[in-house]
């Protein structure tokens, strides 16, 4: 088949807007306002570092609350009979066409100091809760926006794990621990790494959410970046300091995730 | 799904994800502006959403730019699956396919930031005509659509035997002819896949428009966006509201027309395929 | 599939939707009195004008208000292109970026000082303007544009203390912008989301003027603002209409006309101007340097300055005019209300912003992202070591599995 050529546009088509936009990206955290070669930006980003690790901290607890909740979940869903399986799906599917800001919107109604929560809470007698404003509101936004990410992988790394491949486990007199740990945990981890990869990323690289649910003062690197460019402190060449930083990170994270998975059959993904 | 505590755990799980959108509809019916009042039952937001004149132009300006961006990128990404699929060279192939993997895992809010510098520089620096509006949207949007066509169509090729299109081609086939009639049935699936995950992602992306959108060219979500910073307006909830019901209609049916399906092959009598 | 049933419906909803607008409220202004000439010159020529504006910053139709962009767009046959902003901040970073230009913006006095240094502005033309003989003399020619070339008041107002008067005690507490450091009120307090105001009142709590003069008064103002972080509970902008008419929080610093708004949704709430003094502040209409269609944005600036206009602006605002006209046709009941138009001896205590040097605009910048960041003392040699840790682990991991392989294939 002779179709070399098709992919011609294309080529030219991510040149331009992925690689070239990347190259700026750098070229931008290199240097001053007037063009200028600087490593200042770069350096400036270390000033950021408690926004960095706040948000590598939290974006890791929301990953692992995910993974907990989402991976039973996933498994239940797996050994239902098709039609449960499928209204399952559905049913996690379906919050995710109502866009992502109108759902944290409804968070911070539920929140709040005299939200709907709270309003349970004292006429059922009991204290007041502070939860709006604070890191772990945050925790609970990315979790519940990237929930179905982590699920809707897991489920379907699991539906090809067979039952008698757990039958046989079974007979062979392992107990529900070691079933666990030899057979089904080994054969859903590119499940697991692409559900951490789907969570994470967009959890550490979130902006907004931080706004809604932490108060202003829990600032993230999405946060950062957008107060450098559209935001309050006008500098590109820092936001783009900062991007780049945050490219850096993801990337080794992901070549971290990669060497718990034999990667031989996904071509070309990076390192 | 018969043990009791998998059903309980199951339903937590759905309370979660189901609560704040039963807040979001409920606000919808609030006869106050303000999210924090409760003033009564009404129906006044669905009313005024007919009238708003701002959320309608966004409304229009996400349908076009999604049913444009996915069209042009289900064509690029299916033609770019082609070619990457009868690339002989190695090292090409796994480059380009590094590309492709790059708006995946790339954060979106570094992809919105480096295409609006991109257009910035282009529009200001060589004078290209690409002021941010409804064009540089269709672009960004096509650009993170592509690889989803891409990753949706390489698997059914690879599925294709080669003989096939061989054999077309001894009994008389042109190429052209082996090519529709052979290679077009059988990624079509992978095709039409594609194109649903790109229009999905497109309706539904805030980042990246967000840096590359200008004011008249606003679509919903950065409309809403501009919203969040000071309060909803609830004709947001009522629309929110409506696809919500109309999304949860169509899957109720095409749920209900499966099951029927299902057991009528389970009869043995009616299968269709 | 699914998703694509799915989204034929809503197609199908939509274009049932988008069938026939009406607007809300009313479009018609009365016309007497106004240059019809003037204004219908470029009629049905399908043109259109960009107006970037502060959100909630012009009658909107609702609540049966006049609807001033669609009466605009009726009298003219201009489409208006309406949207907002949150800080002046974020205006400024907009215009800088480029890539999409306006026609008409409203940022703040000390922006628009910054602005026409910068050479980001274009000066008007005042013969298109002539309702500019309404603005009351005392605003012309302001500190900010002291010739003014670039700028035609919209509103101005003052910065005080918005608070509830079943949280707060006003006897004991209020007067003072140190009520917002009082741990008493920990975690009820909500701060403004941008540097300029939020410094205003760090150096005003402090006995400073309000514009800083000196890096050492800068640093004492980051400490004294990091101090308040404790007792803080949100930093927001507008999303302190909810907040406050919900009752979230007990007080917070915000625009007097803003003040007016909320008290419709919560007569609970009360405003205070603390002694030391506060800000003044003036909002005006200005044509960036980009602007594509700059006659017409000078009609739509003439046309905000329509008494009826700017009457409707004002009652939906709620904040001062610096509109004559407008002001005569205000009920006395305003006009008399000491939250928009106090008396002079307590202007005489505000001051408003000015264009401050830029080395100290920057830092100002650079402070308020590090009160808003800082927590805990990260050394900054953290995350060049936390990224070399992660290179190795990764070399290690690689070298580990490498291992393995081998010994799997022996």
């Amino acid at each position: 088949m002779k179709f070399r050529y098709a992919s011609a546009p294309y080529v030219v088509w991510s040149v331009i807007f992925v690689v070239v936009p990347l190259f700026l990206v750098v070229g931008f955290a290199f240097t001053d306002s007037s063009g200028q070669f600087t490593l200042d930006n770069i350096s400036k980003v270390t000033t950021y570092t408690a926004v960095f690790m706040r948000s590598i901290w939290l974006s890791v607890i929301a990953t692992v609350i995910c993974l907990l909740v989402g991976y039973p979940l996933a498994f239940i869903m797996s050994r239902c009979l098709p039609s449960g399986q499928r209204t399952l799906t559905m049913l996690i599917m379906l919050p995710m066409w109502i866009n992502f800001l109108l759902r944290t919107y409804a968070w911070m109604t539920i929140l709040e100091h005299n939200g709907i929560l709270n309003t349970i809470l004292t006429t059922l007698g009991f204290q007041p809760l502070n939860m709006i404003n604070t890191q772990g509101a945050v925790v609970l936004g990315m979790i519940y926006n990237y929930l179905p990410f982590m699920i809707l992988p897991l489920y379907s790394i699991m539906t090809k794990i067979s039952g008698s491949v757990i039958e046989a486990a079974q007979d062979l007199g392992a107990n529900p621990f070691l079933v666990f740990a030899r057979v089904i945990l080994p054969l859903s981890m590119p499940g697991v790494t692409t559900g951490i990869t789907m969570v994470f990323v967009p959890s550490v690289s979130t902006f907004i959410i931080s706004r809604m649910l932490g108060g202003g003062s829990n600032m993230m690197i999405g946060d950062l970046i957008d107060a450098q460019f559209l935001g309050n402190a006008y500098n590109p060449n820092l936001g783009a300091a900062i991007s780049l930083v945050l490219m850096v990170i993801i990337l080794l994270f992901m070549s971290i995730l990669n060497q718990f998975e034999d990667s031989e059959e996904k071509e070309g993904m990076m390192i | 799904m018969k043990k009791w505590y998998a059903k309980t755990y199951v339903s937590l799980v759905m309370i979660f994800l189901y609560v704040p959108i039963a807040v979001l509809i409920l606000f919808s019916f609030n006869a106050s502006k303000s999210r924090a009042v409760w003033a009564g039952f009404s129906l006044k937001w669905y009313r005024e959403l007919f009238h708003n004149e701002l959320i309608l132009t966004s409304l229009y300006n996400t349908m076009v730019v999604a049913l444009v961006a996915s069209v042009v990128a289900t064509i690029l990404g299916t033609a770019a699956a082609l070619g990457i699929y009868s690339m002989k060279r190695k090292w090409f192939r796994s480059a380009i396919m590094n590309v492709t993997y790059m708006p995946i895992t790339n954060p979106e809010i570094v992809m919105g930031v480096s295409l609006l510098l991109l257009f910035v520089f282009m529009s200001e620096k060589m004078h290209l005509p690409l002021e941010l509006g409804l064009g540089t949207l269709i672009i960004a949007h096509v650009t993170f659509c592509t690889p989803y066509v891409i990753l949706n169509v390489l698997p059914k090729l690879r599925q294709i035997d080669k003989f096939i299109y061989e054999a077309a081609m001894d009994l008389g086939c042109s190429p052209t002819q082996a090519f529709l009639k052979v290679i077009i049935p059988e990624i079509a699936p992978g095709v039409f896949a594609g194109f649903i995950m790109a229009l999905t992602y497109s309706v539904d992306d805030f980042i990246i428009s967000y840096f590359v959108s200008s004011a008249s060219s606003a679509t919903l979500p950065v409309t809403i966006g501009a919203m969040v910073r000071k309060r909803i307006s609830p004709e947001i909830n009522a629309l929110s509201a409506i696809v919500f019901v109309v999304v949860l209609a169509v899957l109720l049916i095409y749920n209900f027309i499966s099951i029927r399906h299902e057991k009528q092959i389970q009869k043995g009598g009616g299968s269709f395929r | 599939m699914k998703r694509f049933c799915a989204f034929v419906c809503l197609l199908l909803i939509v274009t049932m939707v988008a069938a026939p607008t009406v607007a809300f409220g009313y479009t018609e202004v009365d016309t007497e009195g106004m240059d019809l000439d003037y204004y219908t010159q470029y009629k049905d020529q399908g043109l259109t004008l960009n107006v970037y504006n502060w959100g909630e910053y012009i009658s909107d139709g609702e609540d049966d208000s006049l609807d001033v962009n669609k009466a605009f767009e009726e009298l003219t046959g201009i489409d208006v292109v309406y949207s907002t902003y949150d800080t002046n901040e974020s205006l400024y970073a907009k215009l800088k970026t480029g890539g999409t230009s306006y026609d008409v913006i409203i940022p703040s006095d000390y922006m628009i000082a910054r602005m026409i240094e910068e050479d980001m502005l274009l000066p008007l033309d005042f013969n298109n303007i002539p309702n500019f003989k309404y603005i009351n003399e005392i605003y012309c020619n302001p500190a900010y544009d002291p010739e003014n070339l670039y700028s035609v008041p919209y509103t101005w107002g003052t910065v005080g203390i918005i608070y509830n008067t079943t949280m707060v005690d006003p006897e004991e507490d209020m007067g003072t912008w140190k009520v917002l450091w009082s741990e008493k009120y920990a975690d009820k307090i909500l701060m403004f989301g941008n540097s300029k105001d939020a410094f205003g009142i760090a150096f005003k709590a402090l006995g400073y003027p309000i514009n800083a003069e000196s890096m050492e008064q800068l640093e004492e103002a980051t400490e004294y603002l990091k101090e308040q972080k404790k007792v803080v509970q949100a930093y927001v902008m507008d999303e302190i209409f909810d907040k406050m008419a919900g009752g979230e929080a007990a007080m917070a610093p915000y625009y007097a006309g803003d003040y007016l708004t909320m008290k419709n949704d919560n007569p609970d709430l009360a405003f205070s101007l603390p002694r030391e003094g506060s800000n003044i502040f003036a909002d005006a209409m200005c044509i960036p340097k980009d602007a594509k269609n700059k006659e017409l944005a000078e009609m739509y600036i003439n046309f905000m300055l329509e008494p009826e206009v700017g009457l409707a602006n004002i009652e939906y605002i709620g904040y001062s005019t610096p509109n004559d006209a407008v002001y005569e046709l205000l009920p006395e009941e305003t006009k008399n209300d000491p939250v928009s138009y106090p008396s002079a001896e307590v202007l005489a205590t505000c001051e408003p912003f000015l264009h401050i040097s830029s080395e100290l605009a920057l830092a100002m910048d650079e402070k308020w992202t590090e009160i808003l960041t800082d927590d805990q003392g990260y050394s900054n040699l953290l995350m060049p070591m936390l990224l070399a840790a992660c290179v190795i682990a990764i070399i290690v991991l690689a070298v580990i599995r490498g291992m393995r392989k081998k010994r799997d294939q022996i």
